[in-house]
């Protein structure tokens, strides 16, 4: 029987530090047969390992349809995460994956998009951005708006610049606060909402970030008549197995390694916005 | 034949031996340290024969009884649940290579097929859950299956209830219906064996037994009528998955934030609880680690523990979690119940707390 708990090896092809506490690693499995079948899903995760350390869940930024490399970018917090930001180019580590369910890009065909993201939020989203960028046909008008604590945090100038330069594609800016360089907004994201053209019929939300960022912005949308449904947003629990057996990810009735990390509002609302739940 | 034999109480040893021959390493319950617990048996004399267990919240002794019966006692804290879900255990482990890669190797190894003796239906009841939640799903756990799938079960119809006990209000006792090999009801005089498997029946088979007769069967048939009527904890009317997660703000949680002491022994004794830690263990030359798994329970704050953030910070939801879980959530994850009404978390709670007399203040605004 297959060990659904064991990873694999994986090689640090790239890395690069974005912040004083955030980096980005590339890898690739080691085994070319493994690194071949890996496919993964915008909004899925991979369980990083180092020896005697342990497992952290990590979403995946690269592109999907990149059947080479595999990227992510972590905030150094706790022991495995500071460690991982130590690894070089060559060094190895244990990698398996992916797990979970991704964004509703399927669902979310035929429809403006308004992706919403804070902090590092913008991590599970990137690999989201870059998929519907290249099948812009599938789907309308696309708002994306990242949110930071300070201005400093901003990451990824380029990809934002990029994205910028796409027809039907806004980008909107904020930091809750922001150096005299800073020259996009301050202040919350919920702030560009009335100047969205929205049909809110026609209109898919995805979000990743703080939670206290995502409930205001549920909250907007559930207003403007956004359909539950189509509220979507992913979720961060403890995840120690990433199969749906340790327990420790459980939401409600939900398992956010294997029913999320995306869910939509009307999954959740139980037990949305309930502290401790 | 028919598939009920009668078995002398002074030809008992030969079920054991039975099994024995038949290749199996038997286990059964045995006083120890003042309480009932499974290990290895060798000897009907190591049963506990002749004992009886009181129970009350926060309160387990174990009596001398005037019978001479070997299961006349209820539930020990533990069961068969730590036998098939290791309380701790090596998932699999890596190795440092001198040109700096990492090998991971299986830690699998054999299992000897074990036959167990004294299963009550509570357990079997949990085993069932547990072989939904180990096996069934996308990813079935190898170390789980391997376990589960070398047990021999034979289970005891019980014939007294604790005064915790609560089974029939779930709906899973006290007669044990299905999921086992063999199954005894328990007489003075001796046991009524019945086969529920072809390889249970080859055991009845092996050995000197008599035709049951009628009125033996009406005294076990009383018997389990009697420890139904034992008991006297109920729960509200269910599906109760509604009824707490719209009680996820009654002032209720508050007083359990008071009384619990977060001590997790209600989730070590549950035999449906399955939450675990995955741990590393790195040899000191920090060439090896083993990646161990170990029960975790819900009532630790490191168990929802994120990047610097606990989201279960206060006892009351961590109770919450624990109580909405087992008795709401558990019906959309599992398709029923995740209690089982074995009263274990009663009994073994230091403070006494009483899941039922919870329940009932919980849910009552919401009743009709």
């Amino acid at each position: 029987m297959n060990n659904p708990f064991m990873p694999h090896e994986a090689e640090v092809i790239a890395r690069h530090e974005e912040t004083a506490d955030l980096f980005s690693i590339q890898l690739r499995l080691t085994d070319p047969v493994i690194q071949s079948q890996y496919r993964f899903a915008p909004g899925q995760f991979n369980m990083l390992y180092l020896p005697g350390m342990g497992e952290v869940p990590v979403s995946i930024v690269s592109d999907p349809d990149d059947i080479h490399i595999i990227d992510h970018t972590i905030r150094k917090v706790g022991s495995v995460t500071n460690n991982l930001g130590r690894l070089q180019v060559g060094d190895r580590l244990g990698l398996r994956g992916p797990y979970g369910r991704g964004w509703p890009v399927v669902e979310a065909e035929g429809t403006d998009l308004v992706i919403v993201t804070g902090g590092l939020g913008c991590a599970p989203s990137v690999s989201l951005i870059d998929y519907v960028l290249r099948c812009q046909a599938r789907y309308g008008h696309v708002h994306i708006i990242q949110g930071v604590k300070h201005s400093n945090d901003f990451i990824w100038h380029a990809r934002y610049d990029l994205w910028r330069q796409y027809p039907n594609v806004e980008v909107w800016l904020t930091a809750d606060a922001g150096d005299a360089l800073w020259p996009w907004h301050i202040g919350p994201v919920t702030q560009f909402f009335d100047q969205l053209d929205i049909d809110p019929q026609r209109t898919s939300v995805m979000m990743c970030g703080p939670e206290g960022m995502m409930k205001a912005v549920v909250q907007d949308m559930r207003q403007r008549a956004v359909p539950d449904k189509r509220i979507w947003f992913s979720m961060e629990r403890n995840v120690q197995c990433a199969v749906g057996s340790c327990g420790r990810c459980q939401l409600g009735a939900k398992f956010v390694c294997k029913d999320g990390p995306v869910f939509n509002y009307d999954e959740l609302a139980p037990y949305w916005g309930h502290k401790g739940a | 034949m028919n598939r009920q034999r009668f078995l002398p109480r002074e030809r008992f040893q030969s079920l054991i031996d039975q099994l024995k021959a038949a290749g199996y390493d038997v286990v059964g319950p045995q006083v120890r340290d003042h309480a009932i617990v499974f290990d290895a048996l060798t000897k009907v004399e190591q049963l506990p024969i002749g004992i009886t267990d009181e129970q009350a919240p926060g309160r387990y002794r174990l009596e001398k009884s005037e019978s001479r019966r070997c299961f006349d006692w209820a539930t020990g804290a533990q069961a068969i649940k730590p036998m098939t879900f290791v309380a701790r255990e090596t998932l699999w482990q890596s190795e440092r290579l001198p040109g700096g890669g990492i090998s991971f190797h299986d830690t699998l190894t054999e299992t000897r097929p074990v036959a167990i003796i004294g299963v009550r239906a509570c357990d079997l009841a949990a085993l069932s859950i547990h072989d939904h939640h180990f096996m069934r799903g996308a990813h079935p756990d190898p170390q789980y299956s391997q376990r589960r799938q070398s047990l021999f079960l034979i289970a005891v119809h019980c014939m007294r209830s604790a005064a915790t006990c609560f089974c029939t209000a779930t709906g899973d006792g006290p007669q044990a219906r299905s999921g086992y090999d063999l199954v005894l009801s328990e007489l003075d005089t001796g046991f009524i064996l019945e086969a529920h498997t072809g390889r249970g029946l080859d055991i009845v088979l092996q050995m000197e037994t008599e035709a049951v007769t009628a009125e033996q069967t009406e005294q076990a048939d009383a018997g389990i009528l009697r420890a139904a009527r034992q008991q006297h904890r109920t729960l509200p009317a269910g599906p109760l998955q509604e009824k707490l997660v719209s009680a996820v703000e009654h002032p209720h949680w508050q007083t359990l934030n008071d009384r619990c002491l977060s001590c997790g022994n209600c989730t070590a004794v549950c035999p449906t609880c399955f939450c675990q830690t995955h741990v590393d263990e790195i040899s000191l030359d920090g060439q090896q680690a083993s990646h161990v798994r170990q029960w975790e329970s819900c009532f630790n704050p490191d168990h929802s523990h994120i990047h610097g953030i606990v989201i279960r910070s206060e006892r009351s939801h961590r109770y919450r979690q624990w109580l909405t879980h087992k008795f709401g959530t558990w019906e959309e994850q599992f398709g029923r119940s995740g209690c089982v009404g074995c009263g274990r978390c009663i009994t073994w709670c230091p403070v006494g707390i009483d899941v039922t007399g919870e329940l009932a203040v919980l849910c009552k605004r919401n009743e009709p």
